[in-house]
């Protein structure tokens, strides 16, 4: 099993969401974050004073899927959150070592 | 007979003029041998103080004034809407610009200092700012208000207006200046939010408002009134018991000298006395919420429309005009504002708009009634402009941590209004001149009117101010200081006034 970590642009969610679920993902959570990466923040200025705001706002999303499935999502998720544009984010992968579904007591690729 | 005749002129009170004009004044005649005597007396009164005497005076003296019931409806109006500017405008406007830790305890200063200069002001501070006494302080006659009603007799005194024999109800008068020294006090609150004590606020403010406020709307703003013009031979002796600006002739219609340099100076005395906040210039310290802050500008704008054309003490021509300049000048502002940090600073910003506008508001506010169309467009173009440089170069260049801009705004843009009421006072160039004598009130003509002396008069005004509040907010900043203490201590302040200061928090998630 997988873990897939996604971080992209927040009006991207709706797509990214619809595109997994499409590919039979039964499942995702999503937190909103901030951060940084080549796209760095911007300047905002009140009256006199200019603050460089460092952190922008993404969505974290995270699917636990079958290890087989992975080439399928990592594709969904890179063609719904590409705009072509610096910041829109990046897709992390990891083994998941154990799931465990809590209301049936179900563990592994079951737990799903 | 003095006694009689304290009586009879305490129920006579003050007045002003037309509209034309300038300071809301009020008076309100205390007293005295040389009082121009009964005209508006109370027959009642006066029966019952010296029956013979009164008889006579009753068969010669016309009937008291009544109160015209519009001009009575706009002012209750007007004051309702000067309470809308302080609580909860000023405090949204001054609230949204803080950050969300401190958002309660703006609030709160501002809810409190209000309520606070309120009874200060019902207690003694109209008393000393309204009544007959020396060029810089009135006297003690109004004390928690008495004379101003007799429930035994159901007469209300009478206030003056700017017009001869036109007046308002006196408590009607007191209650609108109330919103105006309270208002006062609360723009200072500004400049050195988010780190001082709460104690020390309202320490500082009983203290400033005694002391600089009182006289300062005493110097500029009182006087007999038009009503005991009555002849020549009396003037120089009316006049000398005005305020030290009156008599001097300086103009300001709602308040450019007594409430935005007044309130200005002390802010910006307050931040060097306070000290910066922890982290200015390092840390960020943007604006928590700026739609509370448009919220709040917008309702100032409205409310100022009270402030402004209620400083005309009647619904006439006077009031109108103050209401068309304080739409106009406070548009001009925002476009000015708007147009020029588009230019310099790359984006025209929703805060930058919301300041221009208050900026108009201030610098039309010594010039309201007292300048025409043209002075309105140009004093409202200059003070966008002025007050974006004065917050950005003029902020650097002084070097304080004014937080929420009260000097670069109220101080620099009552400074501009005040000095460009001069100018466009003039009849010549649209204003509408002033009363150069009040016992025929002949308006000064365009020919007759100095430019550059009334400048320089304003001018004087605007050093008295200056020097006056300067002075006793640096004494009254120090008193609270030693009493206890300017700021919280650096932990709280990182944490925050709202949980630290009133035990609660403004947002929760």
């Amino acid at each position: 099993m997988k873990l897939v970590t996604a971080i992209i642009k927040p009006f991207k969610l709706d797509e990214v969401r619809e595109a997994l679920s499409a590919i039979g993902v039964t499942g995702i959570t999503v937190t909103e974050v901030k951060g940084f990466g080549r796209q760095k923040g911007h300047t905002e200025l009140y009256r006199g004073a200019e603050y460089v705001v460092d952190f922008l706002p993404k969505v974290k999303v995270e699917a636990a899927i079958k290890s087989e499935m992975l080439e399928q999502v990592i594709e969904a998720i890179e063609k719904a959150a590409n705009t072509g544009k610096i910041g829109d984010g990046k897709v992390f992968v990891f083994d998941l070592e154990q799931v465990i579904r809590i209301r049936t007591g179900e563990t592994g690729a079951e737990a799903l | 007979m003095r006694k009689l005749l304290r009586k009879l002129t305490a129920s006579l009170a003050l007045f002003c003029m037309l509209g034309l004009n300038a300071m809301p004044l009020v008076a309100q005649d205390k007293p005295a041998a040389d009082a121009p005597a009964a005209p508006m007396a109370k027959a009642d009164d006066m029966k019952a103080a010296a029956p013979a005497e009164a008889k006579k005076e009753e068969a010669k003296a016309p009937p008291p004034p009544t109160p015209n019931k519009g001009d009575v409806a706009w002012m209750l109006t007007s004051t309702a809407l000067v309470l809308m500017m302080s609580v909860p405008a000023l405090a949204l406007f001054y609230g949204g610009m803080v950050r969300a830790k401190n958002m309660l305890s703006m609030l709160m200063q501002v809810f409190v200092t209000f309520s606070l200069v309120t009874v200060l002001w019902c207690v003694y501070g109209y008393s000393l700012a309204f009544t007959e006494g020396n060029a810089y302080f009135g006297g003690f006659d109004r004390l928690f208000l008495g004379g101003t009603f007799d429930a035994a007799k159901g007469e209300f005194a009478m206030g003056a207006t700017f017009s001869k024999g036109v007046v308002i109800p006196e408590l009607l008068f007191v209650a609108f200046q109330a919103t105006f020294a309270a208002i006062t006090c609360c723009l200072v609150l500004g400049a050195f939010a988010e780190r001082v004590k709460f104690s020390a606020v309202l320490i500082f403010m009983t203290l400033w408002f005694t002391f600089s406020y009182a006289p300062i709307a005493h110097m500029v703003w009182f006087w007999p009134g038009p009503d005991a013009y009555t002849d020549p031979k009396l003037v120089d002796g009316l006049n000398a018991k005005a305020g030290l600006l009156w008599q001097w002739g300086a103009l300001d219609f709602a308040g450019g000298t007594v409430v935005h340099i007044n309130a200005g100076i002390a802010g910006l005395v307050g931040a060097y006395l306070v000290g910066k906040r922890i982290g200015f210039g390092k840390e960020a310290m943007t604006p928590h919420n700026l739609p509370m802050t448009m919220i709040g500008a917008a309702l100032l704008w409205m409310g100022w429309f009270g402030f402004n054309a209620g400083s005309a003490l009647e619904a006439g021509n006077s009031a109108t005009l103050a209401f068309v300049n304080t739409f106009l000048a406070t548009a001009c502002a925002v476009l000015s504002w708007t147009f020029f940090e588009w230019i310099f600073k790359g984006k025209p910003s929703m805060l930058g708009a919301a300041s221009g506008a208050v900026a108009g508001l201030v610098a039309i506010t010594p010039a309201a009634g007292n300048v025409g169309i043209p002075g309105a467009f140009v004093i409202g173009l200059a003070a966008g402009v002025v007050c974006l440089w004065a917050v950005n170069q003029l902020k650097r260049l002084l070097a304080a941590d004014d937080s929420l801009d009260v000097f670069g705004v109220h101080a620099i843009g009552g400074i501009l209004g005040a000095l460009l009421t001069g100018v466009f006072c003039d009849p010549s160039l649209g204003g509408p001149g002033f009363v150069s004598d009040w016992v025929t009130v002949k308006v000064v003509s365009g020919a007759d009117y100095s430019i550059s002396g009334q400048v320089w008069t304003q001018a004087k005004a605007v050093g008295v101010t200056i020097l006056w509040s300067g002075i006793v907010a640096a004494v009254s900043y120090k008193i609270a200081d030693l009493i206890v203490g300017l700021r919280v201590t650096e932990e709280e302040e990182r944490e925050g006034l709202d949980v630290n200061s009133h035990g609660e928090t403004a947002y929760h998630t």
